[in-house]
């Protein structure tokens, strides 16, 4: 525990002692922000039965997963591993399930953080909103449990597409393309939306974008919790394997 | 008993990099690794770091098995790799303090700890700047105190000294000196004087097997004597040339003209024998002036070469 505790640390200091991080926040901050003027103009002009927060998240949300995802996980591993820590680290009595865990935690929480300044505008929104009941502690509780649930997912991607390889570009590609898959697989049911066949069940199931949309109404369902934790421990333990590979290349 | 290897083999595809190899380490020796690139040297570091496993064979630290007990090694081996990878990003102390956590030392105990290797490995200076910007001796010093940081019984280094200039090597190879009178150390080097300097014992490797394991001096030993004498002598050339003549036991001499009335005489004695009581006698009598008188001996360079020479090349011979 003291392990892993000791590794968060030292990968969520990583953030913060290069560029990378503020460069991240700046261009998340900078999206949202957008997002929030759009939203603003959009709410003079017409009134809306639509949750802001879905409003908000049907704006820049998935540009700012797809870009940032690669970005903050590329470093993770491939980074030790091109500078040669990577055999420092685990010569040391760790465990790789204990190394695997810390890494995907400081990422998901830096990716937690850069979610924030959302929360400032929602919450300068129902301000100056007063009293109007348009946003609900529960629709905001469930749209940051979307925005953490969709964050688990890309970062486990990222942590397995990091563990792959030395070179850093190449990670956040492989990182990206599989975030682009899971993006583009959501369109695929569009065809076939009105038939019921598994096809249109296995689909929906993997259709992150409804699903988030769902989370921005306020709409928990459990079916997709399932799916994402399951997602992320699915690229957590092949992250764990390449990581364990070592012992038996 | 601080390192038993039997048998140990690693064959990455298609090529063994480590092949039946064994060896034992006791408590408390410096015990050097040398061989030519390639020859199986940081895979063996590496399988007693417990980094990768071997293919067969077992290996064993302070008793315990690196691969089925692999966390109570890691916690008794300080071990730092070739070429001294280290988090540039972090300030000496808080890196030090950082790898002192993660090898499990408490709070105050990892304090005290890195306060102590601070001291010992000369740090005090730098402990607040960034790795990134140290000096290459400097690096090398953090990661001695790396490996230092959580008192293990034996030290592994690979390459210490590779890549440093000659005052950064002499203060790294009296750091490694110190550390031999408490622990156990495994250094792996391609400098010849520095292992004949600071080790106990010299094990020679190629293509995954151990030539050669003894104290330096009984590897020169090895070699046999050699009959080759240099004198440098005050005396008229023929005088010298007949003196030579007259000697039965030299087989063979070449003289060479010094400074001022000296000459240089390299004599080759018949069956190796040692020359140097004969020609000071011969000096004696005649009244000449000697500067100079030694018998030349193999250096452990001379084993080196000729244990980690190719086999093609031993063949053309």
């Amino acid at each position: 525990m003291q392990a892993y505790i000791t590794l968060t640390r030292r990968e969520l200091g990583t953030f913060f002692y290069s560029w990378i991080g503020y460069v991240v926040i700046a261009g998340a901050v900078f999206l949202t922000g957008l997002s929030f003027v759009i939203l603003l103009r959009q709410l003079q002009a017409e009134p809306t039965p639509m949750p802001i927060t879905e409003i908000f998240l049907s704006l820049c949300y998935w540009l700012i997963v797809l870009f940032s995802a690669p970005i903050i996980t590329m470093r993770l591993f491939a980074q030790e591993k091109y500078s040669g820590t990577f055999e420092t680290l685990m010569t040391t009595p760790v465990s790789d399930i204990a190394v695997v865990v810390a890494k995907f935690s400081a990422a998901i929480i830096f990716y937690m953080i850069m979610w924030l300044p959302l929360l400032i505008c929602i919450l300068v929104l129902k301000y100056f909103s007063r009293g109007s009941n348009m946003l609900d502690p529960g629709t905001l509780g469930s749209t940051f449990l979307g925005i953490f649930l969709v964050g688990i997912l890309y970062m486990s991607i990222g942590c397995f597409a990091s563990a792959l390889t030395k070179n850093q570009i190449v990670a956040a590609m492989i990182s990206f393309a599989i975030g682009l898959a899971f993006f583009f697989a959501s369109y695929l049911n569009e065809p076939l939306a009105p038939q019921k066949s598994w096809e249109v069940e296995a689909l929906n199931t993997v259709c992150i974008l409804e699903q988030m949309k769902d989370f921005a109404r306020g709409v928990v369902d459990t079916r997709y919790i399932a799916f994402y934790v399951t997602a992320c421990v699915f690229f957590l333990f092949l992250t764990y394997r390449v990581i364990e590979s070592r012992r038996w290349k | 008993m601080m390192i038993e290897v039997s048998n140990l083999t690693k064959r990455y595809a298609g090529n063994t990099a480590v092949s039946d190899l064994s060896f034992t380490v006791n408590r408390g020796e410096i015990v050097g690794l040398l061989g030519p690139n390639g020859a199986g040297k940081s895979t063996t570091m590496r399988i007693l770091s417990c980094f990768i496993p071997a293919t067969s064979g077992t290996a064993r630290v302070a008793g315990l098995d690196v691969f089925t007990q692999a966390n109570e090694v890691r916690r008794s081996i300080g071990y730092m790799p070739e070429n001294n990878p280290l988090h540039d990003d972090m300030r000496v102390r808080e890196y030090l303090k950082f790898r002192a956590r993660l090898k499990g030392l408490g709070l105050s105990r990892s304090r005290q700890r890195v306060d102590a290797v601070i001291a010992q490995c000369g740090l005090n200076d730098v402990s607040k700047r960034i790795v990134g910007q140290l000096s290459k001796g400097y690096r090398q010093r953090v990661g001695l105190a790396d490996a230092l940081v959580h008192e293990p019984q034996l030290i592994i280094l690979d390459e210490p000294t590779i890549g440093l200039d000659p005052s950064q090597i002499r203060v790294v190879r009296q750091l490694i000196k110190e550390l031999g009178t408490h622990h156990t150390v495994l250094i792996s080097s391609h400098i010849l004087p520095e292992v004949e300097m600071t080790c106990n014992r010299v094990m020679i490797m190629r293509d995954g097997r151990i030539l050669a394991s003894d104290t330096p001096e009984n590897l020169e030993k090895s070699m046999g004597r050699t009959g080759h004498i240099i004198a440098e002598i005050a005396a008229p050339l023929e005088d010298l040339q007949a003196c030579w003549e007259s000697m039965a036991e030299v087989a063979h001499f070449n003289i060479a003209p010094c400074e001022g009335d000296y000459h240089r005489c390299s004599l080759t004695a018949v069956g190796g024998q040692d020359l140097r009581p004969k020609i000071f006698d011969a000096v004696r009598d005649r009244n000449w002036k000697l500067r100079e008188l030694f018998r030349l001996r193999h250096s452990l360079e001379d084993v080196y070469i000729r244990l980690t020479r190719p086999e093609s090349e031993e063949e053309t011979r």
